[in-house]
C-alpha cells in the first residue's frame, strides 16, 4: 500500500510541476497575441487618448514579468483576479461555466462510458459477427464526421421536429429534469463522438486477452464465455479501457468548443472563444490553467486506478 | 467571430421612405404577407436570438458598439429625443426643444417619468447622462461627437446645451445610443448600473450569454413596450441563430444568411424584414502611400468592381448600389445626380494610363470581421479587376485583430482594407467622422482642401438652399476624388416568427427597428 501512496505522491509532484510549465507557455503565448484589449473594447472608436485612458485604467502599462507573478501568486490562491474587459471576478466568470462543462461532460460520459463498455464487450465476445461490423461501422461513422455536422444531422431529425430544443438556455432556475431533457441534443453529440475511441479499445484490450493461456484454461472448465468476459478477461483489460476513458473524459471537457456554439451552450469553451477574440488575456489564462488541470487530474487519476487494477504495475524492477 | 464595429449613429433622417414605391424597388419586402393587421395586444415573452454579444460586453454607454447591448439598452433606457419609424424626431424625456440661434438649445425634461428604482426623472439626471461623454477622463467612443459642447446646465426643468458655434443638427445628435438618460447621483452617472427609465426592468443579464427583463408597470408611455417580458440571447453561429428561429425557441434574429432565406420562407414558420438604410460596405485605400497617393490609380480601381454584381452576390440582393457615397438615399442632401459608376473595364485601363501605369499590381487585405463576405467581396473585386490589367491580390486576413491590426492602416503594410460603417443621419456626422483632414476614424487617411473648406462652411450655413448645394458638392468630391470605395448599401436583414406581429413601417436609422423592435412590436 505504501508503494502507492508513494506512486500517487510522485505523480502529484510531478502534475504540479507540469502545471507550473503550462503556466508559463500559456502566458508567453498570450503575450504574442496581436493587438491588446483597449483597443479591442474600443474597436473602431479607438482614439489615441481613450486608448492611453482605458490602458492605464487596465493595468496594460505593467512590464510582462510582474503581471505574470501577479496573475500566479493570485491563482495559487484561487484567485484569478477581474476580467480586464468587464471589471467582474474571473472565479465569479467561470464558476458558472465550469459547472455547465462538468455537466455536460458528466452527462456524455454518464451515456457513453457504459454504452461503449457494452458495444466493446459485445463485439470481443461475439467477434467478426454482423453485430460487431455493425458497431464498430456505426461508431467509426459517427467519429469520422465533424462534430458540427454530426450535431446538425442530430438538430435535424430531433430537434427541427419538435421532440428536443435546438438550443441550451439554462439559468441557475432550471430544474434538473429540465437541464437533462435541455442538455440531451449535445450529450448525445459528444456521445457519438467518443464512444468508437473507447468502445474499440475495450474490444481489442478484450480480444488480446482472450487468446491468452489463462483463458484457454478457463475455456477448458467450461464456463460460459460472458463469465469468461466480465470475470477473468475484463478485469486484466482494465488498465487500457481507463486510460483512454479518461482521455476521453478530457476530451469532453477541453474539446467541446464546436459543439457549445452549435447548440449556444454557455460552457467553457465559448468563454475561452469570446476571451481569446477580445483579448481578455486574464480569462484566457486562467481557462487554460483550467482545462490543463483537468487533462493532468484526469490521466493522474487514470494511472492511479490502472496502477490499482494491476498490481503488476507496482512492482517495478 | 464576426464583431460589429460601427461606431456611431446612423439613423435615418427626415422623410427615409418617400413612398412605398421606392421602398420595395430598394428591396423592402412587407410584413403583409402573413399577418392581418391585428391590435396591438399585450402579453407574450418576446424572445431574440443576436449574432453579438460577448463577456467584454460593458454597462458602460460609452462603450457600446454592438446590436446586443444596443438592444438591451433600449429595453430598459430612454433617450432626450426617440427617432421615429419614418425618421422623424419624437419627443422622449425631452418633451420639447428649442433654439433661437442655434448655439444654445434648450431641452425641457418630461414631468411625472420614473427610473425603476422610484426616482424622478431631473434635468440633473439628463446633465449627468451627457456628461458622461465629455471631458478629458471620459472613455466614451462618442466623446468626439460632443466635443463641440461648450456648457451643459440644469435650469429648472429644462437642460441648456451651449455650443461653440451654430449647429441646427444638435436635437439628432442627442439621439445617439451611447447617451441614454441614466440617474445622476453628485453630478455623475454610475455606468455599472442597469436602472433605467425604458419600458422594461432588468431581471437577469449575463454578458454575452443571455438577459431577461420584464415589463415596467410604471412606464410612463402607454401604447409602447407591450411584452410582458423580453429574453435577448445571444447565438453567434448563423445556423444555430437560425435553427433557433426555425424550432421556435426565438422569435427574432439578425443577420440572415442570403443563402438560407428561400429555404426560410418555404417552411412558412417566419418571414424576411430587409429595410434599406444608409448603412455601407466599403473598401479604403490609405491615400498618403503610392499609388493610391494618385487619384487616377483611386478612379481606375472605382471603375475596375461590378456594384450589381456584388450587391446581387454578397448582399443576395438585399441592398443597393452605391457611387461610393457614405451619404445615402436616406440622407437629407443625399446626392442623386452624380454620374454613376459602372463596372468599365476600359475606363479603369485609361484612369491607368493617365497615372502612367501599363498595368497595376496591389493587394487587399480581407477579413469577414468587416462585414459578413468580404472575403467573397474581394475575390470579385479581384475577377473583374484583371479585364482592366489590374492585379489585385487578395490577402485574406485572422477577424482576430482586424480593427487594431488592419483597419487604418496602423503598420503601415494594409493600405487596402475592407470596412462598413452603420450610416449616419447628418451629414456632417458622417464626413466629420471619416472624412474630414485628420479625422480619428479617417480611414483613407485622405485630405481634399476645397471639402474641408466646404466642411466647415457648410456646417453653420443657414441658408438651406446654399447649404444643400455645398452638401452636393462635397459628395461629388468623395465620390471621385475620395480615398474608400463604396459599392453598396446593405440592408439591414432580420427574420421574425409569425407570432409576433411588426408595424407597418420599421424604421430604417439601424438595425431591430432602430433598436426599438422591444418597444414596437407585438404578440400577434
Amino acid at each position: 500500500m505504501s508503494n502507492v501512496i508513494r506512486m500517487i505522491a510522485l505523480r502529484l509532484a510531478l502534475g504540479i510541476g507540469l502545471l507550473f510549465i503550462v503556466s508559463l507557455i500559456i502566458f508567453a503565448a498570450t503575450e504574442l497575441l496581436p493587438g491588446d484589449l483597449a483597443q479591442q473594447i474600443l474597436g473602431q472608436g479607438a482614439t489615441p487618448e481613450t486608448l492611453a485612458a482605458l490602458r492605464e485604467q487596465l493595468g496594460l502599462n505593467d512590464p510582462a514579468p510582474v503581471r505574470y507573478w501577479n496573475w500566479l501568486s493570485g491563482a495559487l490562491t484561487g484567485d484569478f483576479g477581474v476580467s480586464l474587459s468587464n471589471g467582474r471576478p474571473i472565479s465569479e466568470l467561470i464558476g458558472a461555466r465550469l459547472g455547465n462543462t462538468v455537466f455536460l461532460a458528466l452527462y456524455a460520459a454518464a451515456l457513453s462510458v457504459p454504452i461503449s463498455l457494452i458495444l466493446g464487450i459485445l463485439a470481443a465476445l461475439w467477434r467478426n459477427s454482423i453485430f460487431d461490423r455493425a458497431a464498430n461501422a456505426g461508431a467509426l461513422t459517427a467519429i469520422s464526421f465533424p462534430e458540427f455536422f454530426v450535431a446538425y444531422i442530430l438538430v435535424l431529425w430531433l430537434a427541427q421536429t419538435g421532440l428536443f430544443p435546438s438550443m441550451v438556455r439554462i439559468s441557475p432556475a432550471t430544474t434538473f429534469g429540465d437541464r437533462i431533457y435541455m442538455t440531451f441534443l449535445p450529450a448525445l453529440t459528444l456521445t457519438l463522438v467518443v464512444t468508437a475511441h473507447m468502445m474499440r479499445m475495450t474490444r481489442a484490450a478484450i480480444i488480446n486477452l482472450l487468446a491468452s493461456p489463462y483463458i484457454e484454461m478457463a475455456r477448458l472448465k467450461g464456463l460460459s464465455p460472458l463469465r469468461i468476459v466480465l470475470r477473468h478477461a475484463l478485469p486484466n483489460a482494465l488498465a487500457p479501457i481507463i486510460n483512454v476513458v479518461a482521455l476521453n473524459l478530457a476530451y469532453l471537457i477541453t474539446g467541446v468548443v464546436v459543439v457549445e456554439v452549435v447548440f449556444v451552450y454557455p460552457g467553457l469553451g465559448q468563454l475561452m472563444v469570446d476571451a481569446v477574440s477580445n483579448r481578455d488575456i486574464a480569462v484566457v489564462q486562467a481557462v487554460a490553467l483550467i482545462f490543463a488541470g483537468a487533462y493532468v487530474a484526469l490521466n493522474l487519476l487514470a494511472d492511479v486506478l490502472s496502477t490499482i487494477t494491476n498490481p503488476r504495475l507496482m512492482h517495478r524492477r | 467571430m464576426t464583431r460589429p464595429r460601427i461606431p456611431a449613429m446612423p439613423l435615418s433622417r427626415r422623410g427615409v421612405l418617400k413612398g412605398a414605391a421606392a421602398v420595395t424597388a430598394a428591396g423592402l419586402i412587407l410584413p403583409h404577407t402573413s399577418l392581418p393587421a391585428r391590435a396591438q395586444a399585450r402579453g407574450g415573452t418576446f424572445r431574440v436570438g443576436i449574432g453579438h454579444g460577448s463577456t467584454t460586453d460593458s454597462l458602460d454607454p460609452g462603450l457600446w458598439e454592438n446590436l446586443y447591448v444596443q438592444t438591451f439598452a433600449a429595453c430598459r433606457h430612454n433617450y432626450l429625443i426617440e427617432v421615429g419609424s419614418d425618421g422623424q424626431l419624437v419627443p422622449e424625456i425631452a418633451e420639447s426643444w428649442d433654439s433661437t440661434d442655434g448655439s444654445t438649445w434648450v431641452f425641457s425634461i418630461r414631468q411625472g417619468v420614473t427610473f425603476h428604482s422610484g426616482k424622478d426623472v431631473t434635468a440633473e439626471d439628463v446633465v449627468a447622462s451627457i456628461n458622461h461623454h465629455r471631458g478629458d477622463s471620459s472613455t466614451s467612443v462618442v466623446k468626439p461627437l460632443l466635443a463641440a459642447i461648450t456648457d451643459v446646465r440644469a435650469d429648472g426643468n429644462t437642460v441648456v446645451v451651449t455650443l461653440e458655434a451654430p449647429n441646427a443638427d444638435l436635437p439628432y445628435l442627442m439621439t445617439d445610443y451611447h447617451i441614454p438618460i441614466m440617474p445622476g447621483m453628485d453630478g455623475r452617472i454610475d455606468p455599472a448600473s442597469t436602472d433605467g427609465c425604458g419600458g422594461y426592468i432588468v431581471e437577469s443579464f449575463e454578458h454575452g450569454v443571455q438577459s431577461t427583463v420584464n415589463r415596467n408597470p410604471n412606464y410612463w408611455k402607454s401604447d409602447r413596450a407591450w411584452f410582458d417580458r423580453v429574453e435577448l440571447v445571444s447565438i453567434l453561429d448563423p445556423a444555430a441563430r437560425l435553427n433557433a428561429l426555425i424550432t421556435g425557441e426565438v422569435h427574432l434574429i439578425d443577420q440572415v444568411d442570403p443563402a438560407t432565406i428561400g429555404m426560410l420562407e418555404s417552411r412558412g414558420v417566419a418571414r424576411i424584414l430587409s429595410i434599406p438604410g444608409n448603412a455601407h460596405y466599403g473598401f479604403p485605400m490609405d491615400s498618403r502611400q503610392g499609388p493610391y497617393d494618385d487619384n487616377n490609380v483611386r478612379l481606375a480601381l472605382k471603375y475596375a468592381l461590378d456594384r450589381e454584381a456584388m450587391v446581387d452576390v454578397i448582399l443576395g440582393g438585399h441592398g443597393a448600389v452605391s457611387n461610393d457615397n457614405p451619404i445615402g438615399p436616406a440622407n437629407r442632401y443625399f446626392n442623386t445626380e452624380m454620374e454613376m459608376k459602372t463596372y468599365d473595364p476600359d475606363r479603369a485601363r485609361f484612369h491607368l494610363r493617365e497615372a502612367g501605369l501599363e498595368s497595376l499590381d496591389v493587394t487587399i487585405a480581407v477579413a469577414d470581421a468587416a462585414f459578413s463576405g468580404a472575403v467573397d467581396a474581394g475575390t470579385m473585386f479581384s475577377e473583374t479587376a484583371r479585364a482592366a490589367g489590374i492585379n489585385l491580390n487578395v490577402n485574406r486576413v485572422p477577424n482576430d485583430g482586424y480593427w487594431s491590426n488592419v483597419w487604418l492602416n496602423p503598420n503601415g503594410d494594409t493600405p487596402f482594407c475592407a470596412t462598413y460603417w452603420g450610416g449616419r443621419a447628418v451629414e456632417d456626422h458622417m464626413f466629420t467622422t471619416a472624412y474630414a483632414a485628420g479625422a480619428d476614424w479617417n480611414e483613407g487617411h485622405w485630405s481634399n482642401d476645397r471639402f474641408n473648406e466646404l466642411l466647415v462652411a457648410a456646417r453653420s450655413e443657414v441658408n438651406e438652399s446654399l447649404r444643400r448645394e455645398m452638401y452636393m458638392e462635397m459628395q461629388q468630391i468623395v465620390s471621385f476624388e475620395g480615398s474608400t470605395i463604396i459599392p453598396m448599401y446593405n440592408n439591414y436583414v432580420m427574420a421574425v416568427a409569425n407570432g409576433v406581429a411588426t408595424p407597418d413601417q420599421i424604421s430604417a436609422n439601424w438595425n431591430f427597428d432602430g433598436f426599438r423592435c422591444v418597444e414596437r412590436w407585438w404578440m400577434a
